[in-house]
């Protein structure tokens, strides 16, 4: 029982790292189809940004505080930065955006590593994180479960938003059908923009979260940014809950994977069961119905 | 009249493409480059008969392929895998097993002992995972950023793969420290020339099948599925076969490639497969002109010499030139370096334009 629910939580914890890194993406290529692979690299950013507060606010505990929004705002800027700059001209061609932001991503890693240094830095957790709590049948980290939290929230927080603002509105509208959106009079630009800002800034988010799992490097949005793409792939585009169910399930299905073979074994048996999925569900979990072709 | 003499000067051309590249890598090469450099240029071959599978899968094929790491991998690996037991000997345990394993060779490294089952499976297991992985995708009309985002998942699973498996296939050290290549020692530098020539030569063929399809109805296929997938469908072709063809033959070069590379490099390891140099293979292409039949041979084997030059004396300079490459090639210049003597002349050409549109129009 004990080894069942502790493998469960593995999941879930898993899960929620990969929904933090996904969300923005998921909002980013799911309404504007642009794949941005310096995604990884506004976590990294945020994940700096934690390390820079820290160095200027001495206590873990509000250091994390402030630096969450901070970390927002950072990766925010940096992906409306990238829209303005190249990613806007680039809309008729989604799959060269690929290449395009590879290359930023390249430049932004190496500039980590020319302003922080290559090896990791630390960021310290705030002392109510470094323990675990005690969840009657077993015990967790609790730094591990506030970023279930935090991913929780950060899915309420959106779902909120695009449900009830006007912002949100014209998202949806957008998503689901661009020409018609923009024909009622919605400034699909701007929208893009401001979608742009969200999705970064909760890339800059999990950068912050990430830093309380361990240490922080050049290469840190590197090791998400595969993963990520595989849950909004297995998700369906344009629509947050797939992203959800995908994340918890292949975090799920990667520590089961892990707890009966190894880690690397688990990670190739996650692909062949994304691949096998796609077999029978080539628009991933959810799908926004349109009757294009295309 | 007109046709024949124009389809003539098109072919004139690229005979002569040809018979430059065969004189420029199998005479000018060989004659005034030391061995070190030579043998650097044939690392840049490898690189390079896996841009041309490349132009063949994405440029023509509309195929955003992240994954050739994997086909690379395969037939290096195979490679590896029949010099160490070569090495080794009859009955042999090659050495890192001794230290790192059980001391016994497993069983699924038995058959690449044969030089035959080793050189057939080189081209048959990239090209053989190619038409499981492309039948299943395609099929379902997974494409596009889908279908990228697949490719270069495969190239992470891989490689993760590789570095788990330290006992049976050296982990992230990699298979290396071979002594002889199908009984030739590899430290006799005429062995080390002649496997040059090998890749030289693989290079011009492989360049070659694909001119002959770019030619053929299946490369004016090929090109109709990438730009209008559905009219195909509705013409009563099969997309899915199309693009599982070019996709199972840039997976054969890339596997020939890295079968190639082995040799000539002296190591393989998880390095070389995993996601960065997956993408970095696409670099060259890009550059090079990725509907081109020999642009992405050339930008290959151009990026790959601006990095050895430019990365031993400024790594930090190298990474952020080639982030530049990628996003002003990509974003600016699509077409490649090959499209810049066009894009002058159409500029040219569309100055007056407007004005004989005018005259022309109807009142």
């Amino acid at each position: 029982m004990e080894a069942l629910v502790n493998q469960l939580f593995a999941g879930l914890s898993l899960g929620s790292v990969l929904l933090l890194a996904a969300l923005g993406l998921a909002l980013t290529f799911g309404q504007m189809g642009v794949i941005n692979m310096a995604h990884g690299e506004f976590i990294m950013a945020g994940a700096y940004t934690a390390y820079v507060v820290q160095g200027a606010i001495s206590d873990a505990g509000v250091s994390l505080f402030v630096s969450i929004p901070l970390g927002f705002l950072v990766g925010g800027l940096m992906g409306v930065a990238l829209e303005a700059t190249l990613l806007r001209r680039m809309y008729h061609r989604p799959l060269d955006t690929l290449l395009v932001t590879w290359g930023v991503a390249l430049i932004l890693q190496q500039l980590a590593r020319d302003i922080f240094g290559a090896p990791n830095v630390e960021v310290r957790a705030p002392g109510w994180l470094s323990g675990s709590v005690d969840l009657g049948v077993t015990q967790v980290p609790s730094a591990r479960l506030f970023i279930l939290a935090l991913s929780i929230a950060a899915v309420v927080g959106l779902g909120v938003v695009l449900r009830t603002t006007p912002l949100g509105r014209r998202i949806r509208g957008v998503v689901q059908n661009r020409d018609l959106a923009e024909t009622v009079g919605i400034s699909t630009r701007s929208t893009d923009r401001l979608t742009f800002f969200i999705g970064s800034g909760l890339a800059g988010v999990a950068g912050v979260a990430l830093t309380l799992l361990g240490s922080t490097g050049p290469t840190l949005g590197t090791n998400y940014i595969v993963d990520a793409f595989l849950v909004v792939v297995a998700g369906g585009i344009g629509q947050i809950k797939g992203s959800v169910i995908a994340a918890f399930a292949l975090g799920v299905l990667q520590a089961a994977f892990e707890y009966s073979t190894t880690a690397s074994i688990a990670k190739v048996l996650v692909f062949v069961v994304i691949v096998v999925f796609l077999q029978i569900r080539p628009q991933g979990i959810f799908s926004v119905r349109t009757r294009s072709l295309v | 009249m007109s046709a024949i003499p124009a389809r003539l000067k098109g072919n004139t051309g690229v005979l002569l493409g040809f018979v430059v590249g065969a004189l420029a890598l199998l005479v000018l090469a060989p004659a005034v480059l030391s061995d070190f450099r030579l043998s650097l240029l044939g690392r840049f071959v490898c690189y390079a008969i896996v841009a041309v599978g490349i132009g063949l899968a994405w440029g023509r094929g509309g195929m955003l392929t992240l994954g050739q790491g994997v086909f690379f991998g395969l037939g290096a690996y195979v490679m590896a895998m029949h010099m160490k037991l070569d090495d080794a000997g009859p009955g042999g345990v090659p050495d890192f097993m001794q230290l790192y394993g059980s001391g016994e060779v497993p069983g699924w490294w038995e058959p690449f002992r044969s030089p035959v089952v080793t050189l057939v499976s080189v081209i048959a297991i990239p090209a053989l995972v190619a038409l499981v992985l492309g039948t299943a995708i395609f099929r379902r009309r997974v494409r596009g950023a889908y279908f990228a985002i697949l490719s270069q998942a495969l190239a992470a699973a891989f490689a993760i793969l590789l570095i788990g498996q330290q006992a049976t296939i050296g982990g992230t050290n990699g298979l290396n420290g071979f002594r002889s290549f199908f009984g030739f020692n590899l430290f006799d530098p005429v062995n080390k020339r002649m496997l040059f020539y090998l890749a030289a030569v693989t290079l011009l063929v492989v360049l070659l099948i694909v001119w002959q399809l770019y030619r053929s109805r299946y490369g004016e296929l090929l090109v109709a599925v990438r730009d209008q997938e559905e009219r195909v469908r509705f013409l009563g072709y099969d997309p899915a076969t199309v693009k599982t063809v070019a996709y199972v033959l840039a997976a054969a070069m890339a596997g020939v490639a890295g079968a190639l590379f082995v040799p000539i490099v002296g190591i393989i390891s998880p390095a070389n497969v995993g996601v960065v140099p997956s993408i970095a293979f696409l670099i060259g292409v890009a550059i090079g002109g990725r509907t081109t039949l020999f642009g992405p041979a050339l930008g290959a084997i151009a990026v790959a010499w601006a990095q050895t030059t430019f990365s031993e004396s400024f790594p930090s300079f190298w990474t952020y030139f080639q982030g530049a490459l990628f996003v002003f090639v990509v974003a600016f210049l699509p077409g490649g370096l090959a499209s810049v003597g066009g894009l002058l002349r159409r500029r040219k050409a569309i100055e007056p334009a407007p004005v004989v549109a005018k005259e022309g129009a109807p009142a």
